[in-house]
């Protein structure tokens, strides 16, 4: 399933990443901000009308446009 | 005298780094620029334990040494010694969120392989605590190479055991060896850095945090965006009644001195510079002050208490919708205050293009400047009644002339992302910071920093514009008969304009005022008063009322409402232009967006004027 997809509140872990579908600089700011196989990651909240994101990846919350999530794959923790 | 050693204060955004530099510098700090760069340098002076002197140097947050924004760039290049006017620093204190280690941790690793003398604030530990982690810090020091001690940046904790461990590390010295990262090195690090997070750190029970709790309500798909509304709406409420009293106190000292100079002072053209120019000039300027300060207030706390990303994330939406991402949305919310601030805070935006579509719409921002120019205007022409019981006409025709503004930069903002600015789109990636309390020792300080600023402006800029705008207006001194508005070299030069001016209905006297407007938009008020005052001959003591009247007197409603809406769009106070060729490294884009606001004002007025005037107003 695709981090956009996710429903919220459910614990997930990050199953791959599809880094070449992303631009190089959209990839570096993922992996800074701890995007990374393996790591545990939950859906919080939803803007509306298509709006970004916000999840829980390992201990941080991060906010990122659903386009961006749909290139991360997740996994039932 | 050998200089202090230099030790720069590094870590990522969110760590807590700039509340440890105000803890340990106390208000000790100079806030400058990295030469050629647009990137904010904070120096403070501190003393070891022992007496000696150290330089701390707060570097910009960044998440890693890859070079992606202004911001890293510099943060790198001092770290290698290789920024100009920066000395290579004789040791690294890096700032660590503790409840955040996964992530923190792997530019920590990035920066102890430098070899620099370092050492690790393990900052907000008390969090770390109430989330019901323990970390092992002994074995923490040990993984990394290097000592680290927990602190309490806000509550200053643990700031003793770190000067003790920086005079430790700042003796020995060392050099930076820069290994090459190749990609896929981040990857091995980031392992790196989650494996000895989940080695020290023991997690008793779930985490709690308030933070969900409070992002339930203020990012909620519905909720957010109205609890946005109302603080938004709270904070321009406060921007008007909390000043009123702060202001009329500085009108009354602005009057005690000019009363105090024409008593004490024989008439003169001394005297006539000294109460028109500076007391007159300056004051009306200054009589801002306190309007600023309370929405400086505002962004201040809502930046330290975490909400401003969530107000990014509830406004990204909307922003993309003209090509921006909701982290535009702060510096526009700051260049309601000033349109200098919230220029200098697009540095925070990575994609070079989103941040000059910013700067460039950001002077469209009603900022507070426009403000007694709206006043004045807005209380000669427009009654004071009631539109519908408690909204009254006048408050209606200012937030529709905000709202305009608004507007006005979202329609530029698509345009100049299907043009000029076109490409780029960085996307909106944000780390969400935990809520927490705003520190008020911090928000004074910034307080203060932003009213010296603000001062010193009125000081230098505002005091030499209203002088020369006098002695335009005063010299030379025209025969019997003829007005000197006219006959003074500024009214000559307005005789200039006026052709251009003309067909959105603006007459000689307008055409005037906008002239020194452009060094600062406020001036424009000062300069309709001494162009009315000169021409009338009583120089000393015209007060507003006077001049609302006199207005009423000699234009047309339709021009009013003309001058209001060029008010909108145009003249752009100097120092704008001056920090839009500082942050864009040129004179192109501060010409344009000269260009494009003069155009946008003329039509603007234009229109207005036309509309007006066919509608028999």
């Amino acid at each position: 399933m695709r981090l956009d997809q996710l429903p919220l509140h459910r614990q997930s872990r990050i199953a791959s990443i599809d880094w070449d579908g992303l631009s190089p600089r959209e990839a570096r700011r993922l992996r800074e901000l701890g995007f990374d196989d393996g790591v545990a990651v939950e859906a919080l909240h939803r803007g509306a009308f298509k709006g970004p994101l916000a999840c829980r990846v390992g201990r941080m919350i991060v906010a990122l446009r659903r386009g961006v999530a749909a290139s991360v794959i997740v996994e039932p923790a | 005298m050998n200089p202090a050693p230099m030790v720069a204060l590094v870590g990522n955004p969110n760590a807590g780094k700039s509340a440890l530099f105000n803890a340990l510098t106390g208000a000790r700090q100079k806030v400058g620029n990295y030469p050629g760069v647009t990137v904010e340098r904070k120096v403070g002076r501190m003393a070891l334990d022992d007496g000696r002197p150290l330089e701390l140097v707060d570097l910009p947050g960044t998440y890693s040494l890859d070079p992606q924004s202004p911001d890293e760039q510099v943060t790198r290049d001092v770290l290698f010694g290789r920024q100009e006017g920066e000395r290579t620093p004789s040791a690294l204190v890096v700032v660590v969120d503790a409840t955040n280690l996964d992530n923190h941790l792997r530019f920590v690793l990035q920066l102890v392989a430098l070899g620099l003398p370092t050492v690790v604030a393990l900052n907000m530990i008390d969090m770390a605590t109430r989330d019901g982690l323990e970390i092992d810090i002994p074995r923490l020091s040990a993984e990394l190479g290097v000592p680290v001690v927990p602190t309490v940046a806000v509550r200053k904790r643990g700031l003793d055991e770190l000067r003790e461990a920086l005079g430790r590390a700042v003796g020995g010295g060392g050099k930076a060896v820069f290994a090459t990262g190749e990609p896929g090195e981040l990857s091995r690090l980031q392992r790196e850095a989650r494996r000895i997070a989940s080695a020290v750190t023991t997690q008793h029970r779930q985490t709690n945090f308030w933070t969900q709790r409070v992002d339930k309500v203020a990012l909620h798909p519905v909720l957010g965006p109205i609890l946005l509304g109302v603080l938004m709406f709270v904070m321009f409420q406060a921007v008007f009644s909390w000043s009123q009293i702060p202001i009329e106190w500085l009108a009354s000292l602005q009057a005690w001195l000019g009363d105090q100079a024409v008593r004490h002072l024989p008439d003169s053209m001394l005297r006539s510079l000294l109460v028109e120019g500076v007391i007159n000039g300056v004051g009306s300027v200054v009589a801002y002050l306190p309007q600023i300060l309370v929405l400086f207030f505002f962004i201040l706390l809502l930046e330290a208490s975490g909400y401003m990303v969530r107000a990014a994330f509830l406004m990204d939406r909307l922003m993309s919708g003209v090509g921006l991402s909701g982290r535009a949305f702060i510096p526009l919310l700051s260049s309601f205050a000033c349109a200098i601030p919230g220029i200098m805070a697009t540095r925070s935006i990575d994609d070079q293009r989103d941040r000059l579509t910013t700067i460039l719409i950001a002077p469209l921002m009603t900022c507070s400047a426009r403000l007694p120019v709206y006043a004045v205007v807005i209380g000669a022409f427009i009654p004071a009644k009631k539109v519908v019981p408690g909204v009254g006409l006048q408050g209606l025709v200012l937030f529709c002339l905000y709202l305009a503004g608004i507007l006005g930069s979202m329609l530029v903002a698509a345009v100049l992302k299907r043009t000029v600015t076109k490409g780029g789109g960085g996307g909106f990636m944000m780390e969400m910071p935990k809520y927490q309390m705003p520190v008020w020792r911090d928000v004074a300080l910034g307080l203060w920093q932003r009213a010296y600023v603000f001062l010193r402006r009125a000081g230098t800029v505002i005091l030499w514009v209203t002088i020369a705008l006098w002695a335009l207006t005063s010299f030379p001194k025209a025969p019997n008969g003829v007005k000197q508005s006219e006959y003074s070299i500024a009214g000559r030069i307005a005789s200039g304009i006026e052709p251009i001016v003309r067909p959105v209905g603006f007459n000689h006297a307008l055409a005037l005022a906008i002239i020194p407007a452009m060094a600062a938009r406020e001036v424009a008020v000062s300069a309709l008063q001494t162009v009315y005052s000169i021409d009338s001959g009583d120089d000393e003591k015209l007060g507003q009322h006077r001049l609302a009247t006199r207005l009423r007197a000699a234009w047309p409603l339709p021009t009013a409402l003309a001058f209001l809406a060029w008010f909108v769009f145009a003249p752009q106070c100097l120092s704008t232009i001056a920090v839009i060729r500082r942050e864009t490294n040129g004179w192109f884009w501060p010409a344009f967006t000269l260009v494009y606001l003069f155009a946008l004002a003329w039509v603007a007025a234009g229109i207005t004027f036309w509309t007006a005037t066919a509608l028999g107003l």
